[in-house]
């Protein structure tokens, strides 16, 4: 199978092998839409049931770190597809530098939202329990706010810190690729793509629909 | 025990005969299934010389009649089923309300008399009882087979439940969702007595405990708990003038409309009061500040009770 | 490229543990699942024996509440997900999706083994759960209860769930992905096997159901650790969302279960009666509706749980629709057997035992899909019965009418006939023992899941343990004669049947690469040939 036009037996060519591989991708990336689904339902659901409450627990927010991230992540998943197009086009050099970059602004993310933001955020005792820092009428409805909170930022930065090794794992076998043969940065790239999407709907869940009524 | 069949309730005799036409559709097609099965086995079996003959190759004729036939059928049971399920659980205006709370592993119930009692539930025959329940800690589920009917009991909010016993008699109580180690333990009794028995049972005072009428007793805890102290004594409302503070008046409040400040209107019933009480953020009463404080995880859900018995008590301007 | 020349029998392509355990041929993948599904298949049954041993008295002969809950928790989690979920599609279906496709493997080979290693973990960290203190939260979880009040070791049986979960959604994608790309030339849509078809549902299911039940359990975990949680009813979380969430994966699992049974049964009915499956088309199009509707009739477990009357009764409506197309598959299946030559050989047995206990089962559902029926009968042991005459009665006969039919494809052996007859019939009498007088229990109003019960309960409890009794000799059977015919029995050849299907026209057992020469199709499935000596009558 090393030999740059193998493909596995049950294949007819390679080609085969690799339009193959890449409907895996897809129907995968169907499986992890379905697994964040409940939360933003639940989510939504919950802020419906107690939208006063809700919106309290947005404001305590972080928005200016939300905000940056948000740009990060852009900024890295646009770095991503310039690195793609870059093999595409036979630049393999151009590849390793771009993905460089996706990767940097990646873990940039995860350094601000866990290193900072969520120090920040259980200085201030946001974390939900006895020691909950909001008060008054707001006071469970809120918690219930920094519940989802930590849960789905905790469970996308799990995502993140898996997308961050698959690029890490792409750049340390960059030798293998050509204009050809790359489907393994098309596959990572859609699985980069995705997380940032999640991170799409998590941004105005957690950070603008508290300030915005 | 006695007294399961015939149900001795109106519906639930309703539900005996939903089930037996369910069980004559059933066995119809099971004898349809069945019989065809046997009947080609013993006549198509590979070793038989009988004539196959030409067979259909054109198998939609007989695709759309059956589906059609099975969809008609399907039909004609949900809207049966449909339609006594609705009354099923309608409960007539005039009911009499009775309040239920479960625990692990227990039910409590207490009558508007202040009558407690455990795992028993003590009713008057012909009178439609409704039954206001919820629940201390986990689900639970409150069923009488005999009445054919059950509910869950959820914490956190009222279920409903009514019925109308047309028969004297000792009827098994079961809690039906599993609720832990003591599930099995959770059963009672459901004691039918005609009205003359049913009053003299209250007035025995058959529970233990020196029982004061439940509205009464929310009366004090209405003051215990500081509730006083805004809306007023006898709940008249509060303003800045009197109390302080402006809180809305609570007399005549049950069954009224209330405006919240979503612009939502909503029937002040049971399970709205306890909110207010419990989480009150999540009811705020257009023209008012939201500055009621939350009693959740202060009072129990008895005590939650007596206190909606006490408010349901207070009648428009009226100082009790 | 391709393996020359000799073709190796997969099963003598290498004898040592490492070419087993490092495998990548999904045949004998599907062998170590068949190893592991009958493992935990007899530890959940132990476990169920266990419980009709309890229930002989009233009192509980267990002496003990809490083991018995542990019990029928143990025997819920393991029969649910590391038999009754995977066992069709990771045995049968993993053997044989290649075979009839023409193709060599799987698409993703790797993957499958790493599917079964997820798996091994998952049973055992189940086990590791029971054994090391047990749940007892039923394999339905309610919250709060399990979230807030169990003592038990949720968590670790949550791990486990995840992780089947993984393997569950592996083996789906590598069968959709499977299908899709690698079907031989000539073979359209329409020219493949109903078995096919069924797994490509149920594949479809598996994809999209698993990751939410995936999210709920974490989140119930999340609460569980923390005491905090988004189920939490004391800040304003609902316990009945809890609900929806675990039915939306629990009730199409429900089909996960039973489709691929469907699909079974549709090789087996034409195979034995010699003629070509009735309606091809709309048991195909049966199929594929019963997986969209299937997720839309998950709140018909929560009729009496606090949903809204409109809630319950649109539900109530759509699970009639589910109804119609599983109605549709039997009447096709006894279409097919009028003006047929019928066998009665083992297979079809069990394959007739399939369609008997799958219809009671059905029609016990339009008991509880009506919605009044069902507040009286649910949560009691109607319930019980119902669904285990639709996932054991139904789904285990059609898992053991499809390993009799493909036993010499997958061994190169038989079994003997006259024992796998007895197996059948012995597991039908049983199983209408154990099961039939819990459909009069429900209705009498004897609660789910009490360990000790009211007195006049005892008889038809006593009659359903015995029955239990016929049925673990009726499970026992096969397992004893189809492990003699591996050593002693008579060598298969290509075709014991006579059945049409790309698997017969390979050697029993297969060669590692399946086919010398990649199959060109013509023809439509099931293609029998009325037999000669009647056929000028």
């Amino acid at each position: 199978m090393s030999d740059a036009a193998a493909h596995e037996f049950q294949f007819s060519s390679a080609a085969h092998q690799r339009e193959t591989a890449i409907s895996g991708i897809w129907l995968f990336l169907a499986t992890e839409a379905l697994f964040f689904g409940p939360i933003f339902l639940a989510w939504i659901y919950a802020r419906l049931a107690d939208p006063s409450a809700f919106d309290a627990g947005g404001r305590q927010t972080e928005l200016a770190i939300g905000v940056t991230n948000t740009a990060l992540l852009i900024a890295s998943s646009f770095a991503y597809g310039v690195g793609l197009a870059c093999i595409e086009f036979g630049s393999r050099r151009g590849m390793v530098l771009w993905l460089l970059i996706a990767w940097a602004l990646g873990a940039a993310f995860i350094g601000l939202k866990f290193g900072v933001e969520w120090r920040m955020d259980l200085e201030k005792g946001l974390f939900p329990g006895a020691t909950f820092s909001v008060h008054g009428p707001s006071r469970s409805g809120a918690q219930l706010f920094f519940a989802f909170y930590f849960f789905s930022t905790a469970l996308h930065g799990l995502h993140l810190l898996v997308g961050l090794a698959l690029l890490a794992w792409i750049i340390a076998k960059a030798r293998q690729f050509t204009s050809e043969r790359h489907s393994p940065v098309r596959a990572v790239g859609l699985y980069w793509s995705f997380i940032d999407i999640i991170w799409l709907i998590l941004f105005p869940l957690i950070y603008l629909i508290g300030r915005a009524s | 025990m006695n007294g399961y069949w015939p149900s001795a309730t109106t519906e639930g005799r309703e539900v005996d005969v939903l089930l037996l036409a369910l069980l004559l559709v059933s066995c119809a097609v099971l004898a349809l299934v069945f019989g065809l099965i046997l009947l080609y086995m013993i006549r198509y079996r590979a070793g038989s010389g009988v004539s196959r003959g030409e067979r259909s190759h054109k198998t939609w004729r007989f695709e759309i009649s059956w589906t059609a036939a099975t969809l008609a059928i399907f039909f004609g049971l949900f809207i049966w089923g449909g339609d006594l399920y609705v009354r099923l659980f309608q409960p007539p205006a005039d009911a009499l309300q009775i309040y239920v709370v479960g625990k692990q592993w227990m039910w409590k119930v207490e009558h508007q008399g202040g009558q407690r009692e455990i795992n028993a539930l003590h009713i008057p025959i012909n009178r439609p009882i409704q039954l206001v329940m919820t629940s201390e800690d986990v689900i639970h589920d409150f069923a009488v087979p005999a009445f054919r009917i059950k509910h869950d009991v959820l914490p956190g909010r009222y279920q409903t439940l009514w019925f109308q016993v047309d028969r004297i008699g000792v009827f098994q109580l079961f809690c039906t969702q599993l609720c832990g180690v003591g599930h099995y333990t959770m059963t009672g009794e459901v004691v039918a007595m005609s009205q003359p028995d049913f009053e003299n049972w209250l007035a025995s005072g058959a529970a233990p405990e020196g029982h004061e009428d439940m509205a009464a007793a929310g009366k004090d805890l209405f003051t215990a708990h500081g509730c006083s102290g805004c809306h007023g004594e006898g709940g008249v409302g509060g303003s800045p003038e009197t109390t302080g503070i402006a809180a809305p008046a609570l007399s005549g409040l049950y069954g009224r409309s209330v405006k919240l400040q979503t612009g939502a209107t909503v029937t002040a019933d049971d399970k709205f009061i306890r909110d207010c009480i419990l989480t009150p953020d999540k009811t705020p009463v257009a023209g008012y500040p939201l500055i009621m404080p939350s009693f959740a995880g202060q009072i129990s859900e008895e005590k939650v009770l007596r206190l909606i018995a006490y408010i349901k008590s207070l009648k428009s301007g009226s100082r009790t | 490229m391709t393996h020359s020349a000799a073709h190796v029998s997969y099963l003598e392509d290498g004898h040592t543990l490492r070419s087993w355990l490092l495998t990548t041929d999904h045949k004998r993948i599907a062998i170590l699942y068949l190893v592991a599904i009958t493992f935990f298949f007899f530890a959940g049954g132990v476990a169920a024996f266990l419980m009709r041993y309890n229930l002989i008295s009233s009192h509980g002969l267990l002496g003990s509440a809490e083991t018995y809950n542990r019990l029928f928790s143990m025997h819920g989690i393991l029969m649910v997900w590391v038999f009754l979920v995977p066992a069709v599609p990771v045995t049968l279906g993993n053997f044989l999706t290649p075979l009839m496709l023409g193709a060599r493997d799987l698409a993703f080979p790797p993957l499958n083994l790493l599917s079964w290693y997820l798996f091994i973990v998952a049973g055992f960290v189940a086990l590791y759960a029971v054994v090391a203190g047990g749940v007892d939260t039923g394999w339905t979880f309610y919250t709060p209860l399990t979230s807030l009040y169990s003592k038990g070791h949720v968590v670790a049986a949550f791990i486990a769930i995840f992780i089947a979960g993984f393997s569950s959604i592996a083996t789906g994608l590598n069968f959709i992905v499977t299908i899709h790309k690698l079907r031989a030339p000539g073979m359209g849509w329409y020219k493949m096997p109903v078995f096919l078809w069924s797994l490509y549902a149920t594949s479809v299911i598996l994809v999209l159901a698993t990751p939410v039940l995936a999210m709920t359990l974490l989140l119930v975990a999340f609460e569980r650790i923390f005491g905090i949680g988004v189920f939490d009813p004391a800040i304003g979380g609902d316990p009945l969302l809890f609900q929806h969430l675990f039915w939306f994966y629990s009730h199409p699992a429900v089909y996960v279960m039973i489709l691929p049974g469907f699909g079974v049964i549709s090789e087996i009915v034409p195979a034995f009666s010699r003629k070509e499956l009735f309606g091809y088309k709309f048991i195909v199009w049966a199929s594929i509706a019963i997986a969209v509707i299937g997720f839309l009739v998950w709140g018909h477990h929560m009729f009496v749980a606090g949903t809204s009357l409109f809630s319950a009764i649109v539900f109530s409506l759509l699970s009639y629709m589910v109804a119609v197309p599983s109605a549709i598959k039997v009447f096709n299946w006894i279409g097919t057997m009028h003006k047929g030559y019928i066998h009665f050989d083992s297979p079809m047995l069990y394959a007739i035992g399939f369609i008997g206990l799958f219809t009671t089962g059905g029609l016990t559902g339009l008991f509880v899909a009506a919605l009044a029926a069902d507040v009286h009968l649910t949560q009691t042991y109607f319930v019980v019965a119902h669904f285990h005459y639709v996932m054991v009665g139904g789904m285990v006969s059609a898992y053991f009418a499809g390993l009799h039919f493909w036993w010499p494809k997958i061994t190169g052996r038989l079994y003997p006939e006259m024992w796998g007859r007895a197996g059948a019939i012995t597991i039908f009498v049983g199983f209408n023992l154990t099961f039939f007088p819990q459909f009069v229990l429900g209705y009498l109003g004897m609660p789910r899941r009490y360990f000790a019960y009211p007195q006049q309960f005892e008889a038809l409890n006593l009659l359903s343990s015995a029955g239990a009794v016929v049925l673990a000799i009726g499970y026992l059977l096969p397992l004893g004669y189809l492990t003699w015919s591996l050593l002693y029995g008579d060598r298969a050849s290509a075709n014991p049947w006579g059945a049409t299907g790309l698997e017969w026209s390979t050697p029993s057992p297969p060669p590692t690469e399946n086919f010398a020469v990649t199959p060109i199709v013509t023809q439509a499935p099931y293609q029998y040939e009325q037999p000669e000596a009647v056929i000028h009558e």
